[in-house]
C-alpha cells in the first residue's frame, strides 16, 4: 500500500457512506471527485513536461516530477536543455537555429489563418446574402465535398505539386488550404444573422459591394471569425503530413517536423526536444485564452441548432 | 443615375418602361457577377486542390507509377494488389479496433464528463472545461512526443502511476510489444479527444429545455427517467454528429502512431490506412497504389458514415 493508493480508496470510499447519509450529498460529491480526477490525469502530462524540460539530463528519469527539496540545486534543476535547443546547429543547408523553425511556424500558421480567413468569409457573404441562380448547387457541392476525406487527395496532389514546381516551397502548404468548403460554411452561419436591411442601406449610400463586406457585415461576425482563426490556426500550427511531404530544405522545417526529427538525435537526452516541446506549446495555448469563448461558440455551431 | 440619364433623353423617356426594364438587367448581372467575385477564390483552389486531384486520382488508381510523372495503366490490379496484401489487412484491422475504441470507450467518457460538467452550476465549471480541453491545444505529434516519454517502461509517468495504483505495469513495453501497440494508441488518443468530444456533448446538454426537465420531475419521474425521456432524445441528433465525425476521424488515423512508433511499430502493429497509404506513395514512390488505397477508405467510410446514420435515424423514430 502506498499513498495514492490510500488516497484513491478513501476518495472511493466517502461516496457510499454520504449517500447513504442523504443521497443528494453523495451525488454532489461523487461529481466533484469526478471532475477533479479527470482534471488531474489530463494536465499532468503538462505538469511532467514542464518539469522534465527544466532537469538536469542527469536526474531526468530519478524522480518523477521535480526532485524533492533536499536535492534542488543548479546540478538537478537548470536551463540547459533550453541553451543545447536553441543554439544553432550544423544542418545539410546551412546553420540553423530553433528560432528558424519557430518562426517558420509562426509564419505559415498565420498566413495560411489571415488568408483563409478572408477567402472563406468573401465565399461565406456571397453565400449568405445574395441569391442567384446555382447558389444551392454550390451548397450541396460545398456539403458533399466535406465528405470525401482528405487523404484520397495526397497522392495526386503530391503529383500537382510537383508538376506545378512548388516542391521545398510554402505555396504547397498555404494555397490549397486557402479556401476550404468547411470554413465558407462557419462564415455562411454566422453572416445569414446579418440583417438584410443593413447591406440595402449601404447599397443606397452608394458604398461598393467589396466595402459592404468588409465595413459593414465582418465587423458583425467577429466571434465567429475569432474561432475560426484559432481553429484554422491550430491546424496548421499541429500540420505535420503536408509539411512533411512537401517541405524538403532544412531551413524551411516547421516545428512538428523538426521535434519529430529531434526524437531519434536527441534519444539519448530527451530533454532537449521535451524543451522543444515546451516552447512549440505556448503560442496555442496563449492564443486559446485570449479566444476560449469564441472557439468553444465556433466549434458547436455546426453542430447544434441554437 | 439611369433614371436621370433617361428622363434627360427624349427617346428613352418617351418609352417609360425601357429605363426600368434596363436598370434592372443590369443591376441583375451585376447582383449575379458579384457573388461569383466573391467565390472566387474557393472556385479556383476547389477545382485545381480538389476537383482535378479527385480525378486524377481515379486515373492513377489504376495505373502503376514510380515516383511522379512516370506511369503505365495496369487495369485494376492495384486494387487487388491491396485488397489481397496481409500489410493491408493489418491495417484495416488496427484502423477497425482504434475507431470502435474511440466510440465505445471515448465516447462514453466524454458523455459522461459532460453530465459531470453540466450537473451544477459554479465558477469553477470554465476551469475544469478548460483543464479537460488542454491537450487538443498540442495535437497529434506533440501528443505522440509526450507519450513516446510517458510510455517508457519502468521511467515513463505513464507506467509509474499504473504501477502505484494497481501494482502491475511498472516494466509494461507499451511501444515495442506488438499486442500492446495498438491499446497504447488507444490511450493517448482517449487524452486527447476526450475533452474535443465533450465539448459537443456539453453544448447538446445546455441546449435541453429546463421546462421540460421540471415539468418530467412534477409529474414523478426519477433521475433515470429524466435521462431517459427528456435528455436522450434532446442529445440524440448531436450524439449521431458526434460518433459519425469521430468515426471518419478515426478512420483516417495516421499522425498519432506513426510518430509514437516512429513509424509502424514492430510486425507493422501500429500500421493504419492512411499509414499504408502513406507507405505507398511516398516510402515505395508508387502513387498508382496510394490512390487505390485512398479510394477504398472513401468507399469504407462512406459506407459506414450512412449505416450510422441510418441506424440513429431508426433509433429517434422509435421513441
Amino acid at each position: 500500500m502506498n499513498g495514492l493508493q490510500i488516497t484513491l480508496i478513501i476518495m472511493a470510499a466517502v461516496f457510499p457512506a454520504l449517500w447513504l447519509i442523504r443521497r443528494r450529498w453523495g451525488w454532489v460529491y461523487a461529481r466533484w471527485a469526478g471532475l477533479i480526477l479527470a482534471a488531474v490525469v489530463m494536465t499532468l502530462p503538462f505538469v511532467w513536461l514542464t518539469c522534465a524540460a527544466f532537469k538536469d539530463k542527469t536526474v531526468l528519469n530519478e524522480f518523477m516530477f521535480l526532485p524533492p527539496a533536499s536535492e534542488l540545486s543548479a546540478e538537478t534543476i537548470n536551463l540547459d536543455n533550453f541553451t543545447e535547443l536553441f543554439a544553432p546547429k550544423q544542418t545539410v543547408s546551412g546553420t540553423v537555429s530553433f528560432w528558424r523553425y519557430f518562426a517558420n511556424s509562426l509564419f505559415l500558421a498565420g498566413g495560411t489563418t489571415f488568408i483563409s480567413m478572408v477567402f472563406c468569409s468573401m465565399g461565406g457573404y456571397a453565400l449568405a446574402k445574395y441569391r442567384f441562380a446555382g447558389r444551392n448547387a454550390i451548397l450541396g457541392f460545398m456539403l458533399a465535398s466535406l465528405t470525401i476525406p482528405g487523404v484520397v487527395l495526397l497522392a495526386p496532389n503530391f503529383e500537382i505539386i510537383w508538376q506545378l514546381g512548388w516542391m521545398d516551397s510554402y505555396l504547397a502548404l498555404i494555397v490549397p488550404a486557402a479556401a476550404s468548403a468547411f470554413g465558407i460554411f462557419l462564415f455562411r452561419q454566422a453572416l445569414l444573422n446579418v440583417p438584410d436591411d443593413l447591406i440595402e442601406a449601404g447599397r443606397i449610400d452608394g458604398c461598393s459591394e467589396f466595402r459592404i463586406y468588409l465595413q459593414l457585415a465582418m465587423p458583425l461576425v467577429r466571434p465567429m471569425t475569432g474561432a475560426f482563426c484559432l481553429i484554422t490556426f491550430l491546424a496548421q500550427w499541429n500540420a505535420f503530413l503536408q509539411p512533411n511531404i512537401f517541405l524538403q530544405s532544412q531551413y524551411k522545417l516547421t516545428l512538428p517536423v523538426v521535434l519529430n526529427q529531434y526524437i531519434s538525435e536527441y534519444a539519448q537526452q530527451y530533454g532537449v526536444f521535451l524543451a522543444g516541446t515546451l516552447v512549440a506549446i505556448i503560442p496555442p495555448a496563449i492564443l486559446f485564452m485570449a479566444l476560449q469563448r469564441e472557439f468553444i461558440s465556433g466549434l458547436t455551431s455546426g453542430a447544434v441548432k441554437q | 443615375m439611369t433614371q436621370t440619364q433617361a428622363a434627360n433623353n427624349p427617346v428613352a423617356s418617351g418609352a417609360m418602361a425601357l429605363p426600368t426594364d434596363n436598370r434592372r438587367r443590369r443591376g441583375g448581372l451585376r447582383r449575379s457577377l458579384t457573388p461569383m467575385g466573391f467565390l472566387l477564390p474557393y472556385f479556383l483552389v476547389t477545382a485545381v486542390f480538389f476537383v482535378y486531384p479527385l480525378i486524377y486520382a481515379t486515373i492513377l488508381s489504376f495505373h502503376m507509377t514510380s515516383g511522379p510523372g512516370v506511369r503505365q495503366y495496369v487495369g485494376v490490379s492495384n486494387f487487388t494488389f491491396v485488397l489481397t496484401d496481409p500489410d493491408f489487412h493489418t491495417a484495416l484491422y488496427n484502423t477497425a479496433f482504434f475507431a470502435v475504441c474511440s466510440v465505445c470507450v471515448q465516447l462514453p467518457l466524454s458523455f459522461g464528463l459532460a453530465m459531470m460538467l453540466n450537473a451544477g452550476k459554479d465558477r469553477l465549471r470554465g476551469f475544469f472545461r478548460l483543464a479537460i480541453f488542454a491537450p487538443n491545444l498540442v495535437g497529434q505529434v506533440f501528443v505522440a512526443i509526450l507519450f513516446t516519454m510517458l510510455f517508457t517502461p519502468r521511467y515513463g509517468m505513464f507506467n509509474r502511476l499504473v504501477h502505484m495504483v494497481t501494482g502491475f505495469g511498472l516494466e509494461q513495453q507499451w511501444l515495442t510489444d506488438p499486442a500492446w501497440v495498438m491499446p497504447g494508441v488507444v490511450i493517448a488518443a482517449i487524452w486527447l479527444y476526450v475533452g474535443f468530444n465533450m465539448i459537443y456533448f456539453l453544448a447538446a446538454l445546455q441546449n435541453v429545455s429546463k421546462t421540460l426537465v421540471e415539468a418530467a420531475w412534477i409529474d414523478g419521474a426519477g433521475p433515470w427517467g429524466v435521462f431517459w425521456n427528456v435528455t436522450r432524445p434532446a442529445v440524440m441528433p448531436v450524439a449521431t454528429f458526434v460518433v459519425v465525425v469521430s468515426t471518419i476521424g478515426s478512420f483516417q488515423l495516421f499522425e498519432l502512431p506513426f510518430i509514437l512508433l516512429e513509424g509502424y511499430g514492430p510486425k507493422n502493429s501500429g500500421m493504419t490506412i492512411v499509414g499504408y497509404l502513406y507507405n505507398n506513395a511516398f516510402e515505395n514512390g508508387d502513387l498508382g497504389t496510394a490512390a487505390a488505397v485512398g479510394w477504398l477508405l472513401t468507399l469504407i467510410i462512406l459506407s459506414i458514415s450512412l449505416v450510422q446514420i441510418k441506424l440513429s435515424g431508426t433509433m429517434e423514430n422509435d421513441r
